[in-house]
């Protein structure tokens, strides 16, 4: 132990002499580039980084070793050696028929799960008939009114053998309960099913804007499917707590852990409030972040957060289960990063991004395509953004060693530095009363804007270069092919909705939509009335409906 | 700059969210950069009808409207709030428009009435140059 102390006193000395000698000099004729090194999150960087004394004396506690607490490199012992994370491309547009095609197309090339994006009105819970859904209908996502669309969406692909991640949250209890029906149909039981709902509505109403009813209905709506979920579903990760949009917002690194973390925290909370135990739920707790191409703070970022979460659901929650300390995570790449300038340089960003996921342990990934700062990715360039993930994973070689960039002493220092400005962020949200308050107070969205304020002056000023927008910029035409949508599908899925309601039983949905309004007055469960009237093939808008009679509507408060 | 020289008074914008996309950074940061270069602006937030934003436009007598959209509803709801501003006599408010928008629809968007379209990565500058070029 001395020994290894004289020897950090040793290196220390010897940084002094050579900030004083060679780098003086050195500086003295050929000035650094800029005075100030920062990331893209501002974080200062200095110009060199040596062993950092805790991470020497500390080693255990900090790091430990992967598949265990605090699980800083990794949560599971082998990591990619024993398996690949999942390639999971995140699509849907237009018809459940045309997105059914889509899926199979990924499925044939190597991906290796599902990720489904639905359209707007899906993810507020607006049928596509309604006023509301005007022009909205299958753009960013598919167009799912009724159990009807999810059989097609799902026809010829096992869900027993495909898992699935949902990106749905206000409407998050009504696609599980369909996709629980169309297992059934299937002959699947819900307890083989696998998959994700994103099911995250507090970074709704901050950051993604898809809420539909007030925090507290939403929170227990919440709940409930955690406990649905415990006792029917068990291989389902019931939500997916995401500082993905947050990040996309504007956010820094620092804040898309902390916001996110908090986030968590106010679900565990509400959870156990609710008579649920925390060992119970928190295995199924799932995450999902931002892999930016600022590489070395992204890999300390995705560190850092597995770190603090594992002491927080062991120190805070008092969780015993390791499975409930362990932050699971899918990553998706930063689509603010995409330029619309020069779109094949979007590829080169993709690939730092899928290095920076893959360097920091995910558990799944998506890659966006280099068209998607215009429209949604044609065919062609989703299979590059796929081909991107399946080089690294089969010939950058980072796939055989774990955790490779531990012990950098950058990384390292960074990581520390990223937890520790967190939970500060955790800790001002804890005393403005928790998440649902810092929110309704509007601290988390000024927050946001603030940092997103900051890196688009950094950028008009020329401080931060984005290649192709503020340097190295050309003339282009804009020729690149890009995908559209057909105009038309709002009339499809309407005629489809009308055909529905011919062919079921009026007085049956009407019964249990009924039932499930008057549940909402109470305190039951409410998947069960929810999974009741989806099998009647009750719209999703009436289901909305049904509920928001009870709940309220939200709307945005902000000054 | 974007005073009206006549009464010194500043020029008054409606940066509104029409539709169900709730993607507000850029909306936000060209409220902000607009405020920065002299304008008044007033934002109403995400997910807005047409009808709620033209009401709110007429009511805050706003010289102009800006638009922002990553939904790809625009075709629909940015000529929406045309029609309602054409149907309520207070077409000489002048709007233009932001987001996820494929070039080849800005042809279409320019001919409805749209006066600009700033797509991703449009410098602040640029922003308030043309608005002001649209003002003079």
């Amino acid at each position: 132990m001395a020994d290894k102390c004289s020897n950090l006193e040793k290196i220390a000395e010897a940084k002094k002499a050579w900030d004083e000698g060679p780098v003086a000099k050195t500086c003295g004729r050929f000035p650094e580039r800029k005075e100030e090194f920062v990331t893209v999150s501002d974080e200062p960087v200095e110009r060199l980084y040596t062993p950092e004394p805790s991470v020497m004396k500390e080693y255990n506690e900090k790091l430990g070793f992967p598949g265990q607490y605090p699980f800083t490199r990794g949560v599971q012992p082998t990591m990619y050696r024993g398996r690949l994370w999942t390639m999971r491309m995140y699509a849907g547009f237009s018809t459940a028929e045309e997105s059914n095609k889509r899926y199979r197309y990924l499925l044939e090339q190597g991906s290796t799960g599902l990720s489904v994006a639905f359209d707007l009105p899906t993810q507020i819970g607006y049928d596509s008939d309604d006023d509301m859904s005007a022009g909205e209908v299958g753009k960013v996502g598919v167009a799912i009114d009724s159990l009807a669309d999810m059989e097609v969406l799902f026809d010829g692909i096992p869900l027993d053998k495909v898992s699935t991640s949902m990106t749905i949250n206000s409407s998050a209890a009504i696609l599980l309960a369909m996709y629980i029906a169309v297992g059934e149909k299937q002959g699947v039981s819900a307890d083989k099913l696998t998959g994700t709902i994103q099911n995250d509505i507090l970074k709704e109403y901050i950051a993604r804007g898809t809420y539909r009813f007030p925090p507290k209905p939403s929170l227990r709506l919440i709940s409930n499917i955690f406990e649905y979920c415990t006792k029917s579903v068990p291989r389902w990760n019931t939500i997916s707590i995401s500082g993905y949009h947050i990040r996309e917002a504007g956010s820094t690194a620092a804040q898309e852990v902390g916001f996110t973390i908090a986030d968590a925290i106010c679900y565990v909370e509400t959870a156990m409030k609710a008579g649920l135990k925390v060992d119970d739920f928190a295995p199924r707790l799932a995450f999902f972040f931002a892999a930016h191409t600022d590489l070395l703070e992204e890999v300390a970022k995705f560190r850092a957060a597995r770190r603090l979460y594992a002491k927080i659901m062991k120190e805070r929650f008092k969780a015993e289960n390791p499975k409930s300390w362990m932050l699971r995570f899918h990553t998706q790449t930063g689509g603010v990063t995409l330029t619309a300038q020069q779109p094949d340089n979007n590829i080169v960003r993709v690939a730092i991004q899928t290095l920076a996921a893959v360097l920091g342990g995910t558990q799944s990934l998506h890659t966006n395509s280099k068209d998607e700062a215009l429209a949604l990715p044609t065919e062609d360039s989703v299979r590059v953004a796929l081909r991107t993930q399946q080089i690294v994973a089969e010939e950058s070689g980072v796939t055989s060693t774990i955790d490779p960039l531990g012990g950098s002493f950058y990384v390292e220092q960074l990581t520390d530095k990223i937890e520790a400005e967190a939970l500060a962020y955790i800790e001002k949200i804890d005393e403005l009363g928790g998440m649902v308050s810092a929110i309704e107070q509007g601290y988390v969205q000024k927050e946001i804007e603030q940092s997103a304020y900051n890196y688009g002056q950094s950028i008009e000023s020329n401080d931060r270069i984005v290649v192709g927008v503020n340097k190295f910029q050309v003339e282009e035409e804009n020729t690149i092919p890009l995908f559209k949508v057909d105009e038309t599908v709002g009339k499809l899925q309407t005629d489809k909705i009308a055909k529905v309601k011919a062919d079921r039983s009026e007085e049956t949905v009407k019964a249990k939509l009924a039932a499930l309004t008057e549940a909402s007055k109470g305190d039951d469960n409410l998947m069960p009335f929810i999974l009741d009237a989806v099998r009647e093939y009750a719209t999703i808008g009436e289901i909305c409906n049904a509920m928001e009679g009870v709940f309220g509507q939200y709307t945005e408060t902000f000054n | 700059m974007s005073d009206s020289t006549a009464t010194g008074a500043k020029v008054r914008v409606l940066i509104g969210k029409p539709g169900l996309d709730g993607h507000d950074r850029g909306a936000k940061y060209v409220a902000h950069i607009l405020r920065d270069a002299g304008f008044e602006v007033i934002y109403t937030g995400i997910r807005r009808t047409p009808e709620q934003i033209v009401d709110a436009a007429i009511q805050e007598d706003v010289k102009m409207i800006g638009l922002s959209l990553l939904s790809g509803a625009h075709n629909t709801l940015f000529k929406r709030v045309l029609d309602l501003l054409k149907e309520k006599g207070a077409e000489d408010i002048i709007v233009f428009g932001g987001g996820t928008i494929p070039p080849d629809d800005v042809p279409g968007l320019e001919a409805m009435g749209i006066k600009a379209v700033f797509g991703p990565g449009t410098p602040a500058k640029e922003i308030v140059d043309t608005l002001n070029s649209c003002l003079a």
